[in-house]
């Protein structure tokens, strides 16, 4: 087991000396951004142009569902949102911090993305994961 | 190349039938159609079999051992809820392309009832729940409020579409349900995810369709060409790139790709078109396809459910079988079944529901956001 939290994904990096971030894969010819490791665009199929690009913790609310029913132990209601970041990166994820009620919840709102722990999620082993969120900017 | 003719489509009503095998179900449906155009098992030279729940279990070959062993090519097809397009298509194929010209299609399923989707799998902890929502109602929730956002289309506008399809089901003997939903019922049934509710979702059933295709001179041969069903455009189309592709199944993309190459191989547009089946998983789902499919200019597609043009009667009738929302959903078998229910409206054979004159409709069916098989079928006379 590990002392540390594990990142919920692959494509969360968690640094021994600084703070968490997402990395996005960006494509050196015509600049599509990837969650997750790969070394072909499906945009523009150039390969081995690659690079690695810290993602911006910054967006704004694309679209979004009212969760109300999912599967077994999961707890409802929650937001599933899709937010657009600063630099052209898109998200999944629960937005937090907002009344699950569409009357509270505007399109194109300001997001910041935030690192919490999983909800208490655990693996087969015992580790904890450091996961993402997104929450309205003020 | 020659042309393509349905002859012979049927599908069983559709239900619940957990005391029967995969090959059973798709075996009654096959039966039905080969008697809606007087032929058997030893006239077709090729079988396409379409079923998602047990794509490697050699389904088309297993129903072949119910109804005839005659040796013919049997291909197995999975694609999502595109599949029984995808096998009509490859029986279409094999017929334009001179290779036969007598086959069979079927679409068969056999579903458990519950959610369908998920976030994450795989190893570590699951997703769901915690990096938003994998499942099918909250990917076509978020899929409608897109549309929210972009123009501004309500609540109220997605409801009115599980409103009329309910409504049209009621004429349908064959769908699942017959059962009116008024809107206040509608809305006010469990929230799945906002904003679809309960009566909102696909119906999760068992079912099976058929169709026997052959060439224009197998046709004329047969002497069955006074109710074929002439093939004008087979379209199959995957998800070009998008931005929000790795969060966002797209089932716009596919479906507006399709519509355009659908309409140039028909030499047809969408004015031109009496009835359409489309692809409503979600009430969401069926307004996006309005403006994907051309049925009105982008963004009109909540004025369209308002002014009542989609319902039967109306400029465009859309989902007179009563949809997938009240139909029903055999993820395998839908594909065939809304060419069943086309071709019916154009033998002028649909009963309470039939589109009045209708000579050329459209079937529309998304295999999640990475699959869209159209087809625009016409009445010969
Ligand atoms: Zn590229």
């Amino acid at each position: 087991m590990s002392d540390q939290p594990l990142p919920v994904v692959d494509y969360m990096k968690i640094p021994d000396d600084g703070d968490p971030y997402l990395e996005g894969h960006k494509c050196g010819k015509c600049d599509a951004i990837y969650l997750g490791e790969r070394s072909i665009c499906s945009k523009c199929g150039v390969r081995d142009q690659m690079g690695t690009t810290k993602l911006s913790t910054q967006g704004n609310l694309y679209s979004y569902a009212i969760v109300h029913r999912s599967f077994p132990g999961i707890e409802v209601p929650y937001i599933s949102a899709v937010v657009d970041l600063d630099d052209g990166a898109t998200l999944k994820g629960n937005l937090i911090n907002v009344d699950p009620d569409p009357e509270k919840i505007e399109f194109g709102m300001p997001i910041e993305v935030i690192f919490a722990d999983a909800l208490g999620r655990k693996d087969s082993d015992g580790n904890s994961y450091l996961s993402y969120f997104f929450q309205p900017r003020s | 190349m020659t042309d393509a003719y349905v002859v012979g489509v049927d599908m069983i009503k559709f239900g619940r039938f957990p005391e029967k095998t995969v090959p059973q179900i798709g075996s009654e449906a096959i039966l039905m159609a080969l008697d809606d155009c007087g032929l058997t098992i030893h006239d077709m030279q090729a079988l396409y079999c379409g079923n998602l729940g047990q794509a490697s279990g050699m389904v088309g070959q297993r129903i072949l051992h119910e109804i005839g062993q005659t040796g013919i090519a049997v291909v197995n097809v999975a694609n999502a809820c595109a599949t029984g397009a995808t096998a009509f298509r490859e029986a279409w194929t094999a017929v334009k392309a001179g290779l036969y010209d007598c086959v069979l299609a079927v679409g068969v399923e056999q579903m458990g009832k519950g959610l369908l989707g998920g976030a994450g799998g795989g190893s570590g902890i699951s997703k769901e729940g915690l990096l938003g929502s994998g499942t099918m109602p909250a990917v076509f929730a978020e899929a409608g409020m897109e549309h929210a956002n972009k123009y501004g289309t309500t609540f109220e506008q997605f409801a009115k579409v599980s409103v009329k399809n309910h409504h049209h089901s009621t004429m349908n003997p064959k769908a699942m349900y017959q059962i009116e939903t008024p809107l206040e019922t509608v809305m006010n049934s469990e929230m799945i995810s906002y904003p679809n509710t309960k009566l909102m979702c696909s119906v999760n059933v068992d079912g099976s369709a058929a169709a026997v295709i052959c060439s224009e001179k197998k046709t004329k041969e047969l002497g069955l060409m006074n109710r074929a069903i002439k093939v004008r455009a087979s379209i199959l189309t995957s998800d070009p790139w998008q931005e929000r592709d790795l969060v966002m199944p797209d089932v716009n993309s596919c479906t507006r790709k399709a519509a355009k190459e659908a309409y140039e191989m028909a030499g047809l547009g969408a004015e031109d078109i009496d009835l359409v089946e489309l692809h409503d998983c979600f009430a969401t789902a069926e307004i996006l396809h309005y403006d994907n499919l051309g049925l009105c200019e982008d963004g009109g597609a909540g004025r369209l459910i308002d002014d009542g043009d989609v319902a039967l009667g109306g400029r465009i009738p859309v989902n007179v079988s009563g949809g997938l929302l009240s139909k029903g959903h055999p993820l395998g078998a839908t594909g065939i079944a809304n060419i069943y229910e086309v071709s019916t409206h154009l033998r002028g054979e649909a009963g309470g529901r039939q589109v009045e004159g209708a000579r050329i409709g459209l079937t529309h069916v998304i295999g999640l956001g990475s699959a869209c098989g159209i087809h625009i079928l016409e009445k010969v006379s």
